[in-house]
């Protein structure tokens, strides 16, 4: 085997990645202003409300996050597991998974009632909270897949880099399954209550995760003028064809056991139904964009060899991803919990028994999507500055 | 402007003498120190496990369109309605129920349920949500940093997010914009030994007496004489959080 080269990825040319990088410090600044204005002001300039208590941030925070573990996976392929051809592409991964979680957690912790505070979260731990196990699954993920990544590129380090991946490897497991976990705790809620929650997150993670990767490596190749090859591609896409059909079992398995108890008629009804926005999102945005289309580029002879098909399903499986987040966090909220069975609500003070209207405002999505730019700011310095991608992929 | 300071002029070998006391004790008699807060219920008014602090709702007397006891709770508190139904603080608040099979009606109102195990205490992270050890559950406002978990895992819709800023506060209640707050079962009032929240003696005033406020653990209250008596429910007692606070004729 001939051996493998890295090299900084630098475009084809200077004035397009400083563009780049202008157009994402362009957005993280407006979304860094959005929060200052709803911290500012108070979250009542936001779409959310004391019924829809997590809105269109959360949204954003859950995805990235969920897929910043996923996008590792490659890396623990190479490496846990010994497959050869995933093991070049190590480096990017384990970038990619810090840039997505550092961008997820600017956006969660930019819509805290009190970001100021975040050193209370830091210094303060109720150990029956997942959300507290969250803090430390999170900012020790950062550090354990960037020991990982040096032990990646450093030779010297070469003989940490097997155990460190085993580390890593179980520690996005145990994030996931905590993200999961944050609904699946929650007893109050008819969405939620449920353990399968926790795999079923794992699952969503392994699919973001890879087809976040894959967009972002063709990107990359096309950005930096390089070669990346069909067959390694075809590899990729194959693992992501399972992973989406993974997806789709657990939401079938989900809604199913949710089916068959009486008491769990009425969500059912509204995401599967009746629910509007929530039901178009359910069938049309993660069912058909997110499940159907992404199957059929993936495994249609017609595509067999088309990169094209690759990054479209890719880009196809993150906007079913992203609603398939959002039925669950806002559907979730919007649809009434059941505090009187058997009964009609008549009158309330406090919307009870009432289906919620939530439509978020362009603050909630500025610093959603500033996320998104801080996670590809970070990708994009960090492939620029460090020995990520291999000089090229050919086959 | 006057030049006087309110404050003692402190010579600085004595300032410095008493730190280093201080210090000095705050570090060797820790023990010392918890031991006393520990005690504090015997010599001041504090929270005792003696007691459990509840209250009893009866349906068939809160009277259809009375409002008496949510405008106590909000003028007590200092709760604004600002005229933002979906972000105003709501502590209390009245529920008309229909049967969907017999047609029957009920009225009553609903409040932080004051549960024996808080779903909104296990899920704070930063430990803001707690539950005194007479069972009075109350956010910490300079724990809380404002994630909102607590109002996702409460059963009842409890909760409050402060969603503005605030001013012209009422003493009894402390409040801070970014916060969650909600029911503290007048806590203040508890505190200072009185044995009536504010919703009640309103409630009593108006001459309902759909609301009784007591001890459950004290035999002789009127809450325990009732509670013993009588068929009283919790709201969704499948949960099995052991709530503070329970419904007659429901």
């Amino acid at each position: 085997m001939s051996k493998m080269y890295y090299r900084e990825l630098y475009c084809g040319s200077p004035v397009r990645f400083w563009m780049g990088l202008t157009l994402l410090g362009a957005i993280i600044a407006v979304g860094l202003g959005a929060a200052y204005y709803m911290e500012h002001q108070g979250h009542w300039v936001t779409g959310m409300s004391n019924q829809i208590v997590w809105g269109l941030p959360h949204v954003f925070a859950i995805f990235l996050i969920v897929a910043a573990s996923g996008a590792l996976n490659v890396a623990s392929i190479g490496s846990v597991f010994g497959g050869p051809l995933y093991k070049p592409l190590g480096r990017y991964s384990a970038l990619l998974a810090i840039g997505l979680l550092v961008g997820g957690l600017i956006v969660l912790v930019l819509d805290l009632g009190r970001p100021d505070r975040l050193i209370v979260a830091m210094t303060e731990y109720n150990f029956k909270s997942i959300f507290a196990w969250n803090v430390i699954l999170y900012s020790g993920f950062v550090a354990i897949v960037a020991v990982y990544l040096w032990t990646m590129m450093d030779r010297s380090m070469e003989k940490f880099k097997r155990p460190l991946g085993f580390a890593a490897f179980f520690w996005r497991i145990a994030l996931t399954t905590g993200t999961g976990s944050i609904f699946g705790f929650l007893v109050a809620r008819e969405a939620y209550d449920a353990a399968i929650m926790a795999p079923m997150f794992v699952i969503m993670s392994f699919s973001y995760g890879l087809a976040f990767f894959i967009i972002t490596l063709i990107a990359a190749y096309i950005w930096g003028d390089r070669e990346i090859g069909v067959y390694r591609l075809t590899k990729l896409k194959n693992l992501l064809g399972v992973f989406v059909g993974a997806v789709l079992y657990f939401v079938l398995a989900y809604n199913l056991t949710n089916l068959y108890v009486a008491q769990h008629h009425g969500i059912e009804r509204f995401i599967l139904l009746d629910g509007g926005i929530y039901t178009m999102m359910f069938w049309i945005g993660q069912i058909l964009i997110g499940s159907v289309i992404p199957l059929f580029l993936i495994y249609s002879p017609a595509f067999e060899n088309s990169r094209w098909a690759i990054a479209v399903a890719s880009i196809a499986v993150l906007i079913g991803g992203f609603f398939q987040i959002y039925v669950i966090v806002i559907g979730g909220q919007a649809y009434p919990m059941n505090l009187f069975p058997g009964k009609e609500i008549v009158e309330t003070g406090f919307f009870d028994g009432q289906i919620i209207n939530y439509v978020p405002t362009f603050p909630e999505a500025a610093l959603g999507i500033a996320g998104m730019a801080v996670s590809l700011a970070l990708v994009a310095i960090g492939a620029r500055v460090f020995k990520v991608f291999p000089e090229t992929l050919e086959d | 402007m006057s030049n006087k300071s309110d404050q003692p002029s402190v010579e600085r070998r004595q300032f410095i003498g008493g730190t280093l006391a201080a210090a000095g004790a705050l570090t060797l008699a820790p023990g010392v120190i918890l031991h006393a807060a520990g005690s504090a219920d015997k010599t001041t008014s504090g929270a005792s496990g003696e007691h459990r602090w509840g209250m009893l709702i009866d349906a068939n007397k809160c009277a259809d369109g009375c409002s008496a006891c949510v405008d106590a709770c909000n003028s007590e508190h200092g709760l604004t309605d600002l005229g933002r139904p979906e972000t105003d603080a709501v502590w209390i608040r009245p529920v008309k129920l229909k049967d969907k099979q017999t047609g029957h009606v009920d009225r009553l109102v609903m409040m932080c349920q004051h549960c024996e195990h808080p779903p909104c205490v296990d899920v704070c992270p930063t430990n803001a949500s707690f539950k005194r050890i007479d069972g009075v559950v109350l956010v910490d406002r300079h724990r809380c940093i404002g994630c909102r978990y607590c109002m996702m895992a409460c059963p009842y819709k409890a909760r409050s997010f402060v969603h503005e800023a605030l001013s012209e506060q009422s003493v009894a209640a402390p409040r801070g914009k970014g916060c969650v707050e909600g029911c503290t079962l007048c806590v203040h009032r508890i505190d200072a030994g009185e044995m009536q929240t504010a919703c009640q003696e309103a409630c009593t005033r108006e001459g309902h007496n759909a609301i009784v406020f007591g001890d459950m653990k004290d035999p002789d209250s009127e809450i325990s004489r009732i509670l013993k008596s009588h068929n009283s429910v919790q709201i969704r007692a499948d949960l099995e959080l052991n709530t503070g606070v329970r419904y007659l004729n429901l």
